[in-house]
């Protein structure tokens, strides 16, 4: 009765304005979807979410989920720039103390100057930068592998935290800040939190999110993003074409250290005081973050969203081994999984995306 | 005529007159490069007209690489002139000259194997759309403008989202092509196109070689196989051992002398009295030094 007016039999198949060459067939939804670089790393995370979910029971609870997001958002915010030099084709082993550094830097010029936090919070924003432009400066025109020069930018923030903190406020320690002029703020702004259904959240898991969204569109959406692609997959050939390798890579750098500097000014914001010692060894998870969100470790190859579920499941790992109310000890070797795990899925993309 | 000849010193050449067309696009007078110490590149001049296809040839470390990284902006020269539009230049980056219409198509490094065809066609000259914060890409138009373009060079991809590395060598290089053509590249720079195909890729490509001539481009065409050279070429230069050893119309030079020369017959031609002396070399075959008509470019030697 209501049958449609489908002329599926009469009518010729339209002639394909898209003729093909007939070489390539199509592959299953199956394949191709595994072959996006975060589609690996979301189920991923998705089953370490299951596995604690049934092994431990207290992270069912929404205000735990909270606490996950917190941690992962923590790590997620380093890890997106770090994630987007990784495709650009370079890493940064600096970008852990630098978190360090940045944060130092805003409390002694705050407090030893006696001056609003925003003048130290701009301050340590420029000494980020340039940390990053050196690396990048450094990697552009000699031509070093970043391993190398980050891991020697790495040993001397390391060495400077710790000196000049000393030299300057007697301590390992800063001083605390919470009662300048700005504190309330910029704690607004770096670490506040909203109530959301009766749950506190942090607001580090907005900025998070919104760094994640903007680096998705800038890298599949932009020129920029276009670059970043081309320097890490094949750096001669992108400088041939035109892209401006130099001013690609060392921006890439230099988006690490806004990272650094923004987490930085979190934890100063939240803690008052900052550890000059600290940050030593999260540059490594940060890397593996990436790494386990689809990137590729010798550049071309990735996206900024899988490095999100990259470091929820670290966030998740960390937090959920508390909850389960296993040895925390258990973390690292839970990461060394993962990675692995992660590599070798990232190993079969790359073999199944290249196939003749 | 003779009218004339207070004005022009009676000295209009029918071909090639030097110095005196303006159709030269590309010119290298006496241009060299040297690393260093050594001398990679020396003495050597060479014009590029549009329409018309400059073969330069040469063996493995002849200087065809130097040559083309000197004209693509990649390298400087060291001594010598470097004219574009007959006016001197040094270009410091290949975004300059592709700014001033030389586009070049590398052997090997012309594509980003990962990115997808389309990304790879408008790859450092890629279309924008909207205001400064939110300038993106305008990816519909990229894709169709590359889908059209590729079909006018005679390329069918089933699909633009698949990276350029699943290609073959051969469609790699048209696609490079077509997308130097499409930027409105003047002088197209082919770096041993041939080099790593089958005979029916390299026939594929001379014919897009032949396209852009027709389109009125300027074409250098570096190989180290005479016979592509022969099959395209206009004019012809033999590199060696940094050094221009043979420059020649195509009306002054035969296919066998062009592989004799490729093949270090002129030098040889000279050794074949001394080779006649020793026993087991087959000298029958080698040319006579005077049957070498063409042309010999004038030693640089002790001009510089």
């Amino acid at each position: 009765m209501t049958q449609h007016a489908e002329p599926a039999v009469t009518s010729p198949p339209a002639p394909g304005p898209q003729e093909t060459d007939g070489r390539t067939a199509e592959r299953p939804l199956v394949v191709r979807l595994l072959a996006r670089p975060e589609v690996g790393v979301f189920l991923g995370a998705v089953a370490v979410y299951v596995f604690f979910l049934i092994s431990a029971p207290p992270v069912r609870d929404a205000s735990s989920m909270a606490n996950i997001l917190y941690q992962s958002s923590t790590l997620g915010i380093v890890t997106i720039p770090v994630a987007l030099l990784m495709i650009g084709g370079e890493f940064d082993l600096s970008a852990g103390v630098g978190v360090i550094t940045s944060a130092l830097t805003a409390a002694m010029i705050s407090y030893q100057l006696t001056m609003n936090v925003w003048v130290g919070v701009i301050a340590a924003l420029v000494v980020s930068l340039a940390i990053g432009f050196f690396n990048g400066w450094m990697v552009v025109k000699t031509g070093l592998p970043s391993f190398l020069v980050t891991l020697g930018t790495f040993l001397i923030l390391q060495g400077v935290n710790l000196a000049v903190t000393k030299l300057v406020t007697g301590n390992v320690a800063t001083d605390d800040i919470s009662n300048m002029d700005g504190f309330d703020q910029a704690r607004k702004v770096f670490a506040s939190s909203f109530d959301i259904g009766g749950v506190q959240v942090k607001i580090t898991v907005f900025w998070w999110l919104l760094f994640a969204a903007i680096a998705t569109w800038v890298l599949l959406r932009t020129r920029y993003g276009n670059w970043t692609f081309a320097v890490g997959g094949n750096k001669d050939s992108a400088r041939a074409v035109g892209v401006p390798v130099a001013f690609t890579k060392i921006s890439l750098f230099m988006l690490v250290g806004f990272g650094a500097w923004f987490v930085g000014m979190h934890q100063l914001f939240t803690f008052n005081t900052v550890q000059s010692g600290e940050g030593v060894g999260i540059e490594l998870i940060y890397i593996s973050g990436a790494v386990i969100g689809g990137c590729l470790l010798t550049g071309g190859y990735g996206s900024a969203i899988g490095p999100v579920f990259g470091a929820f499941m670290f966030g998740m790992v960390q937090q959920g081994i508390v909850y389960a109310g296993w040895n925390p000890d258990w973390f690292k070797a839970f990461l060394g999984v993962m990675l692995l795990g992660a590599v070798l899925i990232n190993l079969w993309v790359q073999r199944t995306m290249t196939r003749r | 005529m003779t009218d004339n000849t207070s004005k022009t010193h009676g000295a209009i050449l029918q071909d090639a007159a030097p110095g005196t067309d303006d159709g030269v696009i590309v010119e290298l007078r006496n241009a060299g490069k040297a690393y260093g110490n050594i001398r990679a590149l020396h003495g050597v001049s060479l014009k590029v007209r549009p329409g018309q296809v400059t073969c330069v040839l040469g063996d493995n470390g002849a200087g065809k690489s130097t040559l083309i990284k000197i004209i693509s902006g990649l390298h400087q020269h060291t001594e010598g002139e470097f004219l574009v539009d007959g006016a001197p230049v040094r270009f410091t980056t290949p975004r300059d000259a592709l700014d001033r219409g030389i586009a070049t198509v590398y052997q090997d490094l012309a594509t980003v194997p990962l990115m997808p065809v389309w990304r790879n066609f408008f790859l450092g000259s890629e279309m924008t759309k909207g205001p400064w914060p939110v300038r993106r890409l305008d990816i519909e138009k990229m894709k169709q403008t590359a889908d059209h373009e590729l079909r006018e060079m005679g390329i069918v991809l089933d699909n633009l989202e698949q990276p350029i590395g699943t290609l073959s060598g051969g469609q790699r290089q048209c696609v490079a092509i077509a997308r130097a053509v499409y930027f409105g590249a003047r002088v197209l720079i082919l770096d041993e196109p041939t080099a790593a195909l089958g005979v029916k890729q390299s026939g594929v490509v001379l014919k897009y070689i032949a396209a852009a001539r027709e389109r009125g481009l300027g074409v250098i065409f570096i190989t180290h196989n005479p016979h592509h050279a022969y099959m395209v070429g206009d004019h012809f230069s033999v590199l060696r051992l940094g050094t221009m050893e043979l420059s020649a119309e195509r009306s002054q030079i035969t296919l066998e002398e062009l592989t004799n020369h490729m093949a270090g017959g002129a030098e040889l031609a000279a050794l074949k009295h001394e080779l006649s002396q020793v026993s087991g070399v087959d000298v029958e075959e080698l040319p006579e030094k005077e049957d070498l008509t063409a042309p010999v470019a004038a030693s640089p030697e002790g001009t510089s």
